[in-house]
């Protein structure tokens, strides 16, 4: 489904992403770790359109969107979480799904019909899937953060991706937000078939359901397999506890 | 048409100079601000205008006192400088959390309550202040004359440049004002107190702003109006010049004071419109201008 | 209780006023309308799209000479001279438009001057065709608008339609896009939102009814100046837009109300309307950041549901 090859990002001479290759399957959940400052979230960036790669190529269902723009490769059906929360904070929870779901169903163009009744049920219905279809009245500028994190999740989905990109979904969160996210996504992925890319510091988190982990240090790949691989390589361990001793 | 005398073009591009070093004084300051507090301060053609009132006020206070004109020139500029600091305090810093358009809003109600306090205090006629008398009279150049003020104004130009120079980039004051320019967050954490470097910056532009007007004294006359027509200007130079860049303030108003100034001899029709265009041009081509950086977030 | 049609309401009271019989009143009310249908085309950019812009006034002076002249110089009838005003602002906005989108925040905010400006000029110094500073003198009131009444009826109704229009377009699904655009442009971008090419259709719209109010104004002056298009009045329609709430459809028409309003009140006392003007634009801007009716609003919701206070 994904292809990365060769994925080279430079920033005023800093190369923060160098030569990167990865590959993911359709309906396969796979990590991206590393230690911060890996290139991680620039590689997501270098995929999503909201950075141009300096070199390489991405492909997507067989076809280079490197360099696209950023609305265009949504379209093609990828939907992406951020790190920090993004979301339309004077926007209720309802319409902030509600205006993806627009978006997606191509309505944006649409400038009569009033917009409150449009799409109800399945916004309503993405809102029970997230687990916040109690809060659609809320502004979602005052939920908390958790719940914001949720929302972001909702949005992303609204577009019914074919590939969702998830940038830290846990980061910040208690451990029982964590496990109840965790959950939330599996189900979701599992649910839908959907081909599932992520990176994350919790390790519990990426040794739980990823199928694949891809590790990044300094821009560019030192280890890749399943967990079990990944957890016994050498490089992998160097990296890691030397870095926490 | 025939060929233009060479010493009229001197004179010409003299004048441009002069014009230029006004519009220095103002935009370096104006350009100063907003590279540090990131706020485009829309009364700084008003400050410009206090720096002048001030000045007016001062003279006519010092009646036949020999210099009067330098005193007062001082006394306008510092006048300028602390009713700026007082505002940036009191007033401007409780908006700088908000929504960058706030904050050019509350400079553009004090371009309107300083525009009539200035008509309060001083009426609305035209008023005017005579050359101080060190500085009287004219210079040849070639068979034409100049005044020995202009050229006097035409020199500390570039002089204050040098000083704010040396202060920039050899001074420690000077390196963390241009440290804040690039980066304001990591200089709290590193333990500088921003709220008074605020202060101190908008304070430096404010007499600035003040002194230029005050030196503007003897060349124009002071009327009401004068902030609104200067402060377009300095917008001009500070997007040719490069928004936030010292020596792009210079830069671009040396580039706008010989516009104006031969702009209105080759094409009269077109000059006004011109310097827009360019401005336009600038931002469209270069937004940064000429010698200024991307804006970073 | 916000869902009742206040607009209607006010149109309604707004059609009583001939009645009172003042000439004085009528005027105020006239331009009262034409203001307010200037700053809610503003909003569209400001409170809708979240796009600064202090150059809204170059459509309205273009909408104004475009108007005029055609009327004047050409004789064409009054309603496809004001059309073809709004239909030249627009086009103007789609030009300076696409140039300003690209560039963000106070870029944007200069580009958009700086566009008002030339128009400003190029109206200042073409003699020939604007009259120069000494302004395109001399509008009538159309034959069919012969009297202050008829004309004050006449902009209530193409004010309204306009308004209404406006409402649609904001309550429509675009008018969601441009709001998530406001929210965070990045993520607008990422759920698909092409955000250059609403903004720049955003801009068009706001420019067409600027325009419209533009030749409304011209005629209604019986003369167009160059001082339309200069940015004391983009700073004008600016402060109406705060000052009634950029976040409410109607708040700058309620903005427009109480700004002209207190001017015709405080200039009959003062001369000094700029420091009046300073110090509530001051007042506003520290005391009630979210204008008129956002204050309103908070109120009204604070009152009606004491549990649903904002943090």
């Amino acid at each position: 489904m994904l292809e990365v090859r060769g994925v080279r990002k430079l920033f005023d001479g800093f190369l923060a992403v160098d030569g990167v290759n990865v590959t993911v399957s359709r309906g396969e959940i796979c990590a991206i770790i590393g230690p911060n400052g890996a290139g991680k979230t620039t590689l997501f960036n270098c995929i999503t359109g909201h950075l141009v790669p300096d070199g390489g190529e991405v492909r997507f269902k067989g076809r280079n969107i490197a360099g696209r723009p950023a609305h265009e490769i949504c379209r093609q059906g990828i939907a992406r979480s951020f790190q920090r929360v993004n979301i339309f904070p004077r926007l209720t929870v309802f319409e902030n799904i509600q205006a993806a779901l627009l978006s997606h169903r191509g309505r944006g163009r649409d400038l009569f019909t009033p917009v409150e009744g449009l799409y109800r049920e399945q916004t309503l219905t993405l809102l029970q899937q997230v687990g916040l279809a109690v809060a659609a009245e809320v502004v979602s500028g005052t939920l908390s953060y958790g719940y914001q994190k949720q929302l972001e999740l909702g949005i992303a989905l609204a577009s019914q991706p074919d590939l969702l990109l998830l940038d830290e979904p846990t980061a910040g969160m208690s451990a029982q937000e964590t496990r109840q996210t965790i959950t939330l996504i599996e189900r979701i992925a599992r649910g839908q078939g959907l081909t599932l890319l992520f990176t994350e510091h919790d390790m519990d988190v990426v040794f739980s359901i990823a199928q694949r982990i891809t590790v990044m240090h300094q821009g560019r790949i030192i280890a890749e397999g399943s967990p079990v691989e990944v957890r016994a390589d050498a490089e992998v361990r160097r990296v890691y506890l030397g870095k926490a001793r | 048409m025939s060929l233009p005398d060479p010493s009229f073009l001197v004179i010409q591009f003299l004048s441009g100079l002069t014009a230029a070093m006004f519009l220095f004084l103002i935009a370096s300051g104006l350009s100063l601000i907003f590279g540090v507090l990131r706020v485009l301060n829309f009364a700084h053609g008003s400050l410009y205008m206090l720096g002048a009132y001030l000045t007016y006020g001062v003279v006519a206070w010092l009646a036949n006192t020999p210099e009067r004109f330098w005193v007062a020139a001082l006394g306008g500029s510092i006048g300028v400088a602390l009713i700026g600091g007082i505002i940036e305090r009191t007033l401007l810093r409780r908006l700088y959390g908000r929504e960058a358009l706030y904050q050019l809003l509350f400079t553009y109600a004090l371009v309107l309550i300083i525009s009539d306090a200035v008509k309060l205090l001083w009426g609305t006629g035209q008023l005017s202040v005579s050359r101080p008398p060190i500085l009287g009279g004219s210079v040849p150049v070639f068979d034409q004359v100049f005044p020995r003020y202009n050229i006097f104004v035409i020199v500390l130009g570039p002089a204050i440049a040098l000083l704010f120079w040396f202060v920039l980039h050899r001074t420690r004051a000077g390196r963390i004002i241009r440290a804040a320019a690039l980066d304001r967050e990591m200089l709290g954490v590193l333990g500088v107190n921003v709220d008074r470097l605020y202060t101190a910056v908008f304070i430096i532009g404010a007499w600035l702003a003040g002194l230029g007007g005050a030196l503007v004294t003897p060349v124009v006359t002071i009327v009401p109006g004068m902030d609104v027509e200067v402060i377009v200007n300095a917008f001009i130079v500070v997007v040719i010049g490069g928004l936030g860049s010292f020596w792009g303030a210079l830069l671009g108003a040396l580039a706008l004071g010989q516009v104006m100034s031969f702009g209105i001899l080759i094409l009269p029709r077109f000059s006004l419109v011109f310097v827009y265009v360019l401005m336009a041009v600038v931002l469209v081509m270069r937004p940064w201008g000429l010698l200024g950086k991307p804006l970073r977030g | 209780m916000w869902r009742l049609p206040w607009g209607v309401f006010a149109l309604l009271a707004a059609g009583l006023l001939p009645l009172a019989g003042s000439r004085f009143y009528l005027y105020l009310g006239t331009d009262i309308a034409i203001m307010a249908l200037f700053a809610v085309s503003l909003n569209l950019l400001l409170g809708y799209t979240g796009l600064v812009s202090f150059g809204q006034a170059a459509y309205f002076g273009i909408g104004a000479y475009t108007c005029a002249l055609l009327m004047v110089r050409a004789g064409i009838p009054f309603i496809p001279s004001l059309l073809a005003g709004g239909l030249l602002a627009a086009a103007a906005a789609f030009l300076f438009g696409s140039f300003c989108i690209r560039l963000t925040q106070i870029y944007f905010a200069m580009l958009t001057l700086a566009f008002a400006q030339i128009v400003w000029a190029a109206a200042f110094k073409w003699n020939s065709l604007t009259g120069g500073d000494t302004g395109l003198t001399g509008v009538p009131f159309p034959g069919f608008l012969d009297s202050p009444a008829r004309f004050y009826y006449f902009t209530l109704a193409v004010v309204g339609i306009s308004l209404a229009l406006l409402h649609r377009v904001v309550g429509s699904p675009f008018g969601r896009m441009l709001v998530t655009i406001r929210e965070n442009p990045e993520r607008a971008e990422f759920i698909g939102v092409h955000v250059r090419r609403y903004e720049l259709a955003a801009f068009v719209i706001a420019g067409f009814f600027s325009g419209i109010a533009g030749g409304l104004f011209g005629v209604f002056n019986h003369s167009v100046f160059p001082d339309f298009s200069y940015w004391t009045k983009s700073a004008e329609v600016l402060i109406m837009t705060i000052l009634g709430g950029m976040y409410t459809f109607l708040g700058p028409a309620v903005g427009a109300g109480i700004l002209l309003s207190l001017n015709m009140l405080v200039t009959s006392y003062t001369e000094y309307w700029p420091l009046v003007l300073g110090l509530i634009l001051a007042a506003l801007l520290f005391l009630f950041p979210d204008g008129v009716m956002g204050f309103l609003q908070t109120r009204f919701r604070r009152h009606r549901h004491p549990e649903a206070r904002r943090a």
